[in-house]
């Protein structure tokens, strides 16, 4: 029995009406919520090499984690080798650097991938990740059937807001749909794209832009999956989406109840879907890293916690608790588990997990939740306009014109402005401002890190056997001009040669193209 | 719009508007702060010339060549500042151009001196109001006029 903290029993859910469970899930997806299972603290982590983001992860696991969230190095993310030009200075900064098979290998050692779930967040060359993912795994005698996880695989919202595309839109969202057959067939544990609102919200969108960017590109893969043949029950309950947690809190409970209510009609009713898996909301939740501030930084886990607060009230199915010196740097070990402390003091001590959606009925949630709900309403019906009735049209048409970008750009501008006349308050920055010279230690990371993973490659290239690895590439190609061959047989056979992840991106844009953004203000 | 911000957009001691070139060096595509700096500056009354994501010394050099500019704004998001800033700063020296370098973004206080030392004009962190950025770009390129 749940009891509060002075005995009172609970109920899991209160008030008449629409209950928790039941369609179009706006009170949440289950009926009894957190008391039958807690969300996933899923922290995200990557630094370095990948035998330094493998220690990470045995450390994770070892404090009683079984999900990894993998971080990858800028080069990594835009599809280059540590060795390009352009890589220098950026070598296991911000994630850890992978460039060959070889690296995911270590980076996995160890690690019982049919026992732990991974996430892995990258986008452009997706494909390419998840290819070499199967290939440590099969090697290690766990095959791909076994394999659980997310590979975010989004990149619609790379063009709208964090702009690590490769190709462009249109052959990108081949490799996304290619990626979704491929797991539809062989990987049924797996979840094959995470939809990301979180990065057009960094950008600067406004909640309700968050929550519409987001659906919309939901709904533009869903056709594109349709299109490439499949039903919409096969892959949809596959499908989950990743979410921005605030600072503003009725606001961002608001925006999670909207969505979930949203996406199950629309599945329903425009798309067809009649498994309820394929009309559930499911999501991600991490806290605003832009909120952060430089500024007395400790100040942070305050905002953090009330961030996450409002990602549970609002029933996320998981929570990336960001760290008080991320405004600073990637974070510290402590700071890093402060923020999971954060998570366990509201799962744990606030009862926040005893009752599911306890702000259902409140007149203020309800009717924020209408709010976000219209506005993303107006937003759907400019994009499906100039998509002339396909949402996938018309998300492509709003990248072309710069209708994504040139929103959150002025969004992030009037909020800026705000701040700067001191309208909207942020504390530490425009207002209460004393004591502002406390200096957070901070995670630094050497150069030692670029010279040793482009030794490494080095090392690799004059192993393999470059006829194995010409001949995998011509293959890629050749198949890369079919559209209707699905390439991820041929991106398998290819990390397994030890070709680079930047030998197998040349060799796709060798057909598909470079994507260059019209550079706008 | 430059009333509302109580900022003149023209210098005391130059009756031209600031021509100031702003970029991003590389990977980074953090591209919201750039952005803001620009409407920011051309609120200001400066002449903004936005070249956006993906550039590299030489473009960032030929576009001041071209368009004349008087300072050079590069955001960094991606903790390679220690690395670019000054290749940036190399680039523009070796070009002959004599155009100061403000660099905006995640930059720790330790490597702020770094940056200096190797020639950096300002450093701007995150939360810097729009009137810092401002005086700034401005104070940046006052410093190197006489050199000119």
């Amino acid at each position: 029995m749940v009891e509060t903290m002075s005995g009172i029993p609970l109920d899991p859910t209160y008030g008449d009406g629409l209950q928790p469970g039941e369609y179009p899930y706006t009170r949440g997806l289950y009926p009894t919520g957190y008391r039958s299972k807690l969300w996933t603290m899923r922290m995200f982590a990557g630094f370095g090499t990948a035998t330094d983001t493998n220690a990470r992860f045995h450390a994770l696991l070892r404090a009683g984690g079984t999900g990894l969230s993998t971080a990858f190095d800028m080069p990594t993310l835009m599809g280059r080798d540590s060795d390009h030009e352009w890589s220098v200075g950026e070598v296991g900064r911000a994630g850890v650097a992978v460039d060959t098979l070889a690296d995911m290998e270590d980076l996995f050692a160890g690690i019982e991938l049919d026992k732990v779930t991974t996430s892995m967040t990258i986008n452009g060359p997706a494909a390419i990740c998840m290819a070499m993912y199967i290939a440590v795994a099969e090697k290690s005698g766990v095959g791909r059937v076994h394999l659980g996880g997310t590979i975010q695989n989004d990149i619609l919202k790379e063009y709208q807001a964090q702009k690590e595309y490769i190709f462009p839109p249109r052959p990108s969202v081949r490799l996304v749909t290619d990626l979704i057959r491929f797991t539809t067939a062989e990987m049924p544990r797996w979840h094959p794209v995470s939809i990301s609102g979180y990065h057009i919200r960094e950008a600067g969108s406004t909640a309700a832009q968050e929550l519409a960017f987001t659906l919309a590109n939901g709904f533009a893969y869903v056709e594109a999956a349709i299109a490439a043949g499949l039903k919409v029950d096969d892959f949809a309950p596959r499908l989950s989406f990743f979410f921005n947690a605030h600072s503003d809190f009725f606001e961002e409970i608001g925006k999670f109840r909207a969505a979930r209510r949203i996406w199950a009609s629309w599945m329903k009713d425009r798309y067809g879907a009649t498994n309820p898996k394929s009309q559930m909301c499911r999501f991600h939740t991490q806290t605003a890293g832009v909120s952060l501030t430089a500024q007395q930084p400790e100040n942070n886990i305050a905002r953090v916690a009330v961030q996450a607060l409002s990602a549970v009230l609002g029933g996320t199915q998981s929570l990336h608790t960001d760290s008080y010196d991320e405004a600073l740097a990637l974070p510290t070990e402590k700071a890093a588990r402060i923020a999971l402390r954060t998570q366990q003091i509201v799962a744990h001590e606030t009862g926040a997990a005893s009752v599911v959606d306890p702000l259902g009925g409140s007149h203020f949630v309800e009717w924020m939740t209408d709010e976000m709900e219209r506005q993303a309403n107006e937003i759907f019906d400019h994009i499906d306009q100039i998509g002339r009735g396909s949402m996938l049209e018309g998300v492509y048409t709003g990248i072309d014109d710069g209708y994504f970008v040139g929103e959150i750009a002025d969004a992030a501008y009037r909020f800026e402005r705000e701040v700067n006349a001191g309208r909207r308050i942020i504390v530490g920055v425009n207002e209460f401002t004393e004591n502002d010279d406390d200096e957070a230690n901070l995670l630094s990371i050497g150069h030692a890190t670029e010279e040793m993973q482009i030794k490494r490659l080095d090392q690799i290239r004059g192993d393999r056997n470059d006829d194995a690895v010409r001949a995998s590439l011509a293959a890629l190609v050749e198949a890369a001009g079919q559209p209707d061959i699905n390439l991820m047989p041929s991106i398998i056979d290819a990390v397994q040669t030890y070709a680079t992840e930047g030998e197998i991106v040349a060799a796709l844009e060798s057909v598909f193209g470079t994507y260059v953004e019209t550079a706008m203000v | 719009m430059s009333e509302t911000l109580g900022i003149s957009p023209l210098s005391a001691d130059d009756q031209e508007p600031l021509r100031v070139v702003l970029a991003k060096l590389g990977f980074d595509g953090h591209d919201r702060g750039l952005k803001v700096v620009a409407r920011t500056l051309r609120d200001a009354g400066m002449e903004v010339i936005y070249l956006g994501l993906r550039q590299t010394t030489d473009s960032i050099v030929a576009a001041c060549e071209q368009e004349d500019a008087d300072v050079i704004g590069l955001s960094m998001h991606n903790a390679g500042h220690l690395t670019l800033a000054p290749r940036m700063v190399q680039a523009v020296e070796e070009a002959g151009l004599g155009v100061p370098v403000v660099i905006g973004g995640i930059v720790p206080a330790e490597d702020v001196t770094v940056l200096i030392e190797a020639g950096v004009a300002a450093v701007l962190g995150p939360g810097a109001s729009t009137e810092e950025v401002v005086a700034a770009v401005r104070a940046a390129v006052a410093h190197q006029s006489p050199a000119r």
